[in-house]
């Protein structure tokens, strides 16, 4: 039977109004903390019919749920949904709360508004850093529980009993000695009319019913059968598709187009001059392509970016002689170097990165009456309505964002300058808003155009004692900074440190006493920005080869070795001891195959990793089997963590073994899935096993610590293997 | 003119016989379930059967699919593949293959064409049927469970 009846209210802290709805019910959530007098919210929503709040509230409300007459609960999800699982984490949170059934539960993307649907840790909306389920796991819970708390006072009074006596289970309100049951549906209208109460009592976990289940994913149907809808697929009337001649250099500008050609191309509408490029429209794509191949462009590139990987490479390495700023200093590890009865150094390169994200970068504008509609797999909607807004000349409100499906981001759609939203905005101001512009990049745009991550450059020195324990250590990270000149700068760069660019290395977890960590941060005019988790896409490799390298100079087990450097990580302990233990840790393997382990907390989620391969006569190597081990607090949904670390893995493989974005005088040399190749069915490990800490811990997200971890835990595997140690992503092994 | 076929449906275009069967399908017709991801036959988004076989649309001329039947992924229901298609959409949905899903298309459609040659497939089976799909969430885990889940249940059906 069920025990958490909705009791206690207390009116003095949350919860606030009420929002009439024709067709149901739909709750306002006060956020503590933001109790001021609204100002009235552009109303903006993606679905039929519009709900219609009361702009003589007094308070603004959050509204995550509605519940129609026909007993659909409409959860609203104010994150984007990329494939991380959001739609079906965030209502699990919302529709356990409630008692609803995940059967009646309906999800729906929520519009573009601040004031509603902000990420609590930003104070702006946006998805990213895997916080979509952290910042909002009590605020979805508060949603969850008002709703029941309405619903079951309705109850209450039409059945003329005490709410203490009604229970909730799976959308059915029941009360027992007098025999009354109804659905949600029935009491919605009832419920509509309940005054939100101001403070809910949230259940004790182990009360949670879908918390902690294996429920089906809420876009599974669309996925499968391909109704849902992704920026690409949007068809408006008299639509433009808009295909954007880009520099070839970055830097570089138009000096002068000849638009002849392309005009003669059946189909074509428009070519227009925009500040990074030119935009061919047409009735189609085929036809733009068509007309943008045949553009004539001569490119003003005297003070273009003309520099070569190599050159860049070598620059590094120069300024990696020069002390950096500091990110960390423990003790003397400078001075300790000098004592110690062993000292190892290494340096590390890291190459730039596209995103490459299965749909390729895309954004519908129309310009309307009221301002201007979007329709785009949106990451940042208050970024992108500031930015937007800025460059048409209207207010930030006056754009309304629908956020579709997004195919793939892995950061990029997160752009910290909003770039190519605002170049879909700029051709649809450059056409005089005549038509709703699609603007679609081709794969080879989406790979040449930059905001890579950055190129790194990392040199570690570490020292032993006598007795093989490291008493020092001491890395230097050489590369651009992705938050210096954005909105991010003020809270992510301190004291010259781009924490972003440390993180992993500052807060390495070793007990090592003497620690220092620097870094440099060249400006290069290459474009740069987060990259699926982030620093940690370089740190993790760095300091997990190296101190795999420290304990086998030890003389020690790579695994012991790390065990007693964390006697004081019970986190990052257990999903040690987890991996290793599943993979069998120690137990033989045949000639030629190797195993190796690393470990690695971001984004406050803790990844262990076991690699086993093998190497064969071609020097090529198979990744055979990968052990992961995981705590990301409580699991809302174990299947959906249990994915994120099987494609975050394989993420971070392709860059483990084989993508790389290399510049030659500037010129990017990748274009498409050929050279800047990715992983493929025939490189995923066979056997993939996920295996996940039970915790009562707040959740953290899953999103992107799966993809740091493989690539040294595939290093230390191959060093186990041949020998051969790896300082260079990706990774070659030697002929 | 050009003259199509898809999904047993005749269609009459006035487009470019040389524009990819792709973007006819799109944008032309307006079935966007066949997706666009790299335009040169790398990724396998844009996998449709043409005459049973698994073929990616983007760099097939539309001129070359006049007279042959076309069937995208709407179209599986009327097809003669519908039986594969359905184990394998069932297995897809009952083992929550995806993530982003602007891939699986591509995947369901070289999956059923896989189902169809070979009803038996092993892990080298379906890597080598499927290493033309790029999946950038690498749902391949997955897939591989899929396809093997699809063909448990075909099996069950046949000595049913």
């Amino acid at each position: 039977m069920q025990k958490d009846q909705v009791i206690n209210i207390s009116r003095r802290r949350f919860l606030v109004g009420t929002a009439s709805v024709g067709a149901g019910l739909t709750l306002g959530v006060y956020l503590p903390g933001c109790g001021r007098k609204p100002e009235t919210p552009i109303e903006q929503t993606t679905t039929m019919e519009p709900e219609s709040t009361d702009p003589s509230v007094d308070l603004q409300f959050n509204a995550f749920v509605r519940v129609s007459p026909n007993n659909e609960v409409t959860i609203v999800i104010k994150h984007l949904e990329m494939g991380q699982g959001t739609y079906t984490g965030l209502a699990t949170i919302v529709a356990d709360e409630m008692d609803a059934s995940w059967d009646q539960v309906e999800v729906e993307s929520a519009p573009a508004n601040a004031q509603l649907y902000k990420n609590l840790f930003w104070g702006a909306q946006g998805t990213g850093g895997s916080t979509a389920i952290a910042n909002s796991f009590t605020q979805m819970r508060k949603a969850g529980a008002s709703a029941k708390y309405m619903l079951v006072s309705a109850a209450a009074k039409k059945w003329n009993v005490a709410m203490e006596e009604i229970t909730v289970d799976s959308g059915v309100v029941q009360h027992a000695a007098s025999n009354n049951q109804a659905t949600f549906g029935e009491l919605a209208e009832l419920a509509a009319q309940e005054t939100v109460p101001e403070e809910v009592f949230l259940k004790d976990p182990e009360d949670f019913r879908l918390i902690g289940t294996v429920l089906p994913r809420k876009d599974s149907m669309d996925k499968v059968y391909a109704t849902g809808v992704f920026t690409q697929d949007i068809q408006l009337p008299d639509m433009l598709t808009a295909v954007v001649a880009h520099p070839p250099l970055f830097g570089a500008t138009v000096k002068s187009f000849d638009a002849t050609k392309t005009k003669a191309v059946k189909g074509v509408t428009d070519v227009v001059q925009i500040p990074n490029g030119i935009a061919v429209l047409a009735k189609d794509f085929w036809s733009a392509k068509k007309g943008r191949d045949a553009l004539q462009v001569e490119w003003e590139e005297s003070n273009a970016f003309k520099l070569s990987s190599a050159e860049i490479l070598a620059q590094y390495k120069e300024t990696a002689k020069q002390a950096g700023a500091v990110a960390r200093a423990d003790g003397d590890a400078v001075g300790t170097l000098k004592t110690a009865a062993k000292t190892l150094t290494a340096s590390y390169e890291f190459p730039y990165l596209a995103h490459a994200s299965m749909e390729p970068l895309n954004c519908v504008v129309q310009i309307t009456q009221q301002g201007c509609e979007i329709w785009n797999g949106c990451q940042s909607q208050t970024a992108d309505q500031f930015a937007v807004a800025n460059t048409l000349g209207i207010k930030p409100e006056q754009v309304k964002i629908n956020t579709l499906y997004a195919g793939g981001s892995f950061g990029r759609r997160a752009n910290p300058h909003q770039d190519y939203v605002v170049e879909a905005a700029t051709i649809a101001k450059a056409i005089n808003g005549k038509a709703p512009v699609k603007m679609v990049w081709t794969r080879e745009d989406d790979t040449r155009a930059g905001y890579y991550r950055p190129f790194y450059y990392h040199e570690i020195k570490a020292g032993l004692d006598k007795d093989g324990n490291p008493i020092a250590w001491h890395h230097r990270i050489v590369g651009q900074s992705i938050m210096t000149g954005t909105a991010n700068e003020p809270g992510m760069v301190k004291n010259g440190v781009d924490v972003s660019s440390v993180e992993g290395a500052e807060n390495l977890p070793y007990a090592i006493p003497n620690m220092y960590v620097d870094l440099h941060s060249p400006k290069l005019p290459v474009p740069v920005q987060w990259w699926r988790s982030v620093g940690s896409t370089h740190t993790a490799f760095s300091t997990e080869t190296f101190i795999d390298e420290l304990a086998v100079a030890a003389g020690k087990d790579p695994m012991g070795f790390r065990r007693v450097l964390l006697k004081d990580q019970p986190r990052h302990l257990e999903v040690l001891n987890l991996a290793a233990e599943k993979a069998g840790w120690g137990s033989p393997l045949g000639d030629k195959r190797g195993r190796g382990i690393a470990v690695h907390k971001s984004f406050n989620t803790y990844v262990a990793q076991v690699a086993e391969v093998t190497v064969h006569d071609d020097k090529s190597f198979t990744v055979d089997r990968v052990v992961i081990a995981v705590d990301s607090g409580i699991s809302i949904n174990p299947d959906i963590v249990r994915a994120q670390m099987e494609g975050g893995m394989g993420y971070g493989l392709a860059a483990a073994i084989s993508s790389e974005i290399t510049l030659e005088q500037g010129v990017v040399q990748q274009s498409n899935f050929h050279d800047y190749t990715v992983l493929r069915i025939n490189h995923m490990p066979l056997q993939v096993e996920v295996h996940i800490v039970k915790s009562d811990q707040p959740p953290t997200g899953v999103g992107e610590p799966g993809t740091p971890v493989i690539a040294p835990a595939v290093a230390n595997a191959l060093f186990q293997a041949t020998g051969q140690r790896f300082y260079k992503l990706p990774m070659k092994l030697a002929v | 003119m050009i003259k199509l076929t898809i999904n047993k449906q005749p269609y009459e275009l006035d487009v470019d016989s040389d524009m990819p069967l792709l973007w006819a399908i799109r944008d032309a017709i307006g079935l966007t379930g066949t997706k666009y991801g790299c335009g040169m036959a790398l990724c396998g988004s844009c996998t449709v059967h043409m005459d049973g076989e698994a073929i990616r649309s983007c760099v097939t001329p539309v001129s070359s699919a006049q007279g042959k039947d076309i069937t995208t992924i709407e179209g599986l229901d009327s097809s003669p593949e519908k039986n594969v298609a359905e184990a394998v959409q069932d297995a897809w949905v009952k083992l929550d293959v995806v993530q982003c899903g602007y891939c699986q298309s591509g995947q369901i459609m070289s999956a059923i064409h896989l189902l169809n040659k070979n009803p038996n497939p092993n892990d080298e089976d379906i890597n080598n049927a499927m290493s033309g799909n790029i999946c950038r969430c690498n749902t391949y885990v997955r897939i591989r469970a899929a396809i093997k889940e699809a063909a448990r249940s075909l099996n069950e059906t046949v000595t049913a």
